[in-house]
């Protein structure tokens, strides 16, 4: 189903979107002339694939649930911002913060990721085919930053539980954020993400950083500076 | 937050086209500055001819051209609203003192040998149809709309600033620092006319250019002088350069093809220019001046 935002108001086709029901059978849609337009398909909970014909503004494919949304041109801030679970692809570039807050599923990016990808990312699996900016996966809690390309500088500043495993260059390293050993369980692991996403990448080239565990946790040594 | 918008044209191909180019652009805009809106325009240079953009405020076109003709002879007016275009061979020096001393109720909005600048309160789309912007054809211009935080919404606190010949700048951000920045180019002599924050550092443009830096060596030391969050066009008689600032919290995106290079706070304002679907569209990255 041909959906054309030159026809129809973004809330008109974002609240068909929302509601189209495990019963329905039509469950592939088509965004057209999106035009760079903000929160494009924000907050999608079932199961329905949809393709997005063109370039999009802030907080596309935001909250997603269930979906699987395949943007065929460059994202704009906030791309799948706080996404549950389902799958999000971008064929080109996106802005900044993509994935934020993410707590599950897989955003694929098949361009580059601007400065701060993957911040206080909660669980997500965020991969990123070309390179990612400054600051990525800046306070990152839980789930997996992939990096096919390079990353700029202050990777995984203030990072938590994420981890980040990159292919190419790493500028800098931010705060408390240190390279770890990729051992056989981070191979097989990431070995399964590329498996299920259909990437063909092996595991072994990448290395892996993660948190040095200075900084959130608390030291007795420190306890005279509260 | 701010809109920010310009565009170089890298072949005579839309030269006609800017004016309704820059408008649409400005007009997307207007989510991200609903107060106040501007822009400049930069035409080919008459050799001989100064271009004056005055805002006449109160006073009626007529008027102005009764007063400005005691002190100058030889002039062109044109009328856009409540600006007037104001073009003659005199030299800056004469006709800026005149407008200072003799005709205090009219602003300068900017001069130089081709740019033609406007700004106003307003919704910007309103704005943009006021001085017809859409008539207008030239190499390269840059706009702004306002969402006003630091300074009140009058067309003194509008962009874009310029405090010198054929210069401009339009900001999205605020800067921290200003304050002290403001009273040390005024110890140097640079005038100002706005509580602004952006006024500050298009002087702090104006003066290092004056003391020989170029554009991009200038910016290059706003990084270091200035203090806040950014993103710049500053506009020049060949071009534009633009600059974020480390952090890059403010947003920007260009999108580059055989004819045209335009850059905007979203890709939204863009989605009107010819085969921008097809164009190189990237971010630029944090603390790099790119120039056009």
């Amino acid at each position: 189903m041909n959906l054309d935002l030159n026809k129809k108001k973004l809330r008109e086709i974002n609240q068909l979107l929302q509601n189209v029901g495990r019963e329905k059978n039509n469950r592939s849609f088509q965004i057209l002339n999106p035009q760079g337009q903000h929160a494009i398909c924000a907050g999608l909970k079932d199961d329905i694939e949809v393709s997005i014909k063109g370039h999009t503004g802030y907080y596309c494919a935001g909250m997603n649930k269930n979906a699987s949304i395949t943007v065929h041109g460059n994202v704009g801030t906030g791309v799948a911002e706080n996404m549950m679970s389902g799958k999000v692809i971008i064929k080109g570039n996106a802005s900044q913060s993509a994935g934020a807050t993410g707590h599950g599923g897989s955003l694929i990016i098949e361009g580059d990721a601007s400065s701060r990808c993957g911040i206080s990312m909660k669980g997500i699996n965020i991969i990123v085919k070309g390179s990612v900016g400054h600051m990525s996966a800046f306070m990152a809690q839980k789930g997996n930053l992939i990096i096919l390309g390079d990353a700029d500088a202050d990777l995984g500043d203030s990072i938590y539980e994420a981890k980040i495993f990159v292919k190419g260059k790493v500028k800098s390293l931010g705060s408390d954020c240190i390279e770890k050993k990729m051992d056989d369980k981070n191979i097989k692991e990431l070995n399964k993400i590329f498996k299920d996403l259909n990437i063909s990448e092996d595991a072994k080239k990448f290395k892996r950083y993660g948190s040095a565990r200075n900084l959130y946790n608390f030291k007795i040594d420190n306890v005279s500076s509260y | 937050m701010c809109g920010i918008v310009g565009i170089y044209l890298k072949t005579k191909k839309y030269e006609k086209d800017l004016g309704k180019f820059l408008s649409g652009m400005l007009d997307g805009m207007a989510t991200r500055g609903p107060d106040s809106a501007g822009f400049a325009i930069y035409t080919k240079q008459n050799k001989n001819k100064f271009k004056y953009s005055i805002c006449l405020n109160q006073l009626t076109d007529k008027e102005f051209k009764k007063k400005i003709s005691k002190f100058l002879k030889k002039i062109t007016l044109k009328t856009f609203s409540d600006h007037v275009i104001l073009e003659t061979d005199e030299k800056p020096k004469k006709v800026l003192e005149i407008l200072d001393t003799k005709l205090k109720e009219v602003s300068l909005v900017g001069y130089g040998k081709s740019i033609n600048i406007f700004k106003q309160t307003g919704n910007p789309k309103d704005v943009v149809r006021k001085f017809k912007l859409s008539s207008f054809s030239g190499t390269h211009a840059i706009g702004h709309t306002r969402m006003a935080t630091e300074s009140a919404i009058t067309t003194q606190g509008s962009h874009p600033y310029s405090t010198s010949e054929d210069e401009c700048l339009v900001h999205n951000g605020s800067l921290s620092n200003h304050n002290n920045i403001r009273r040390s180019l005024k110890k140097e002599g640079q005038k100002f006319n706005s509580e602004n924050d952006t006024e500050v550092a298009a002087g702090y443009i104006s003066n290092q250019i004056s003391k020989g830096e170029n554009l991009e060596e200038t910016l290059k030391n706003s990084l270091k002088d200035l203090d806040g969050f950014y993103t710049f066009i500053a506009g020049t008689k060949d071009g534009f350069a633009l600059l974020r600032d480390e952090i890059a919290c403010k947003p920007a995106v260009v999108a580059e093809t055989k004819d045209y290079v335009a850059v905007a706070s979203e890709f939204q304002c863009m989605a009107h220019l010819p085969n921008v679907n097809t164009a190189k569209i990237f971010e630029p990255k944090p603390g790099i001046v790119y120039h056009w």
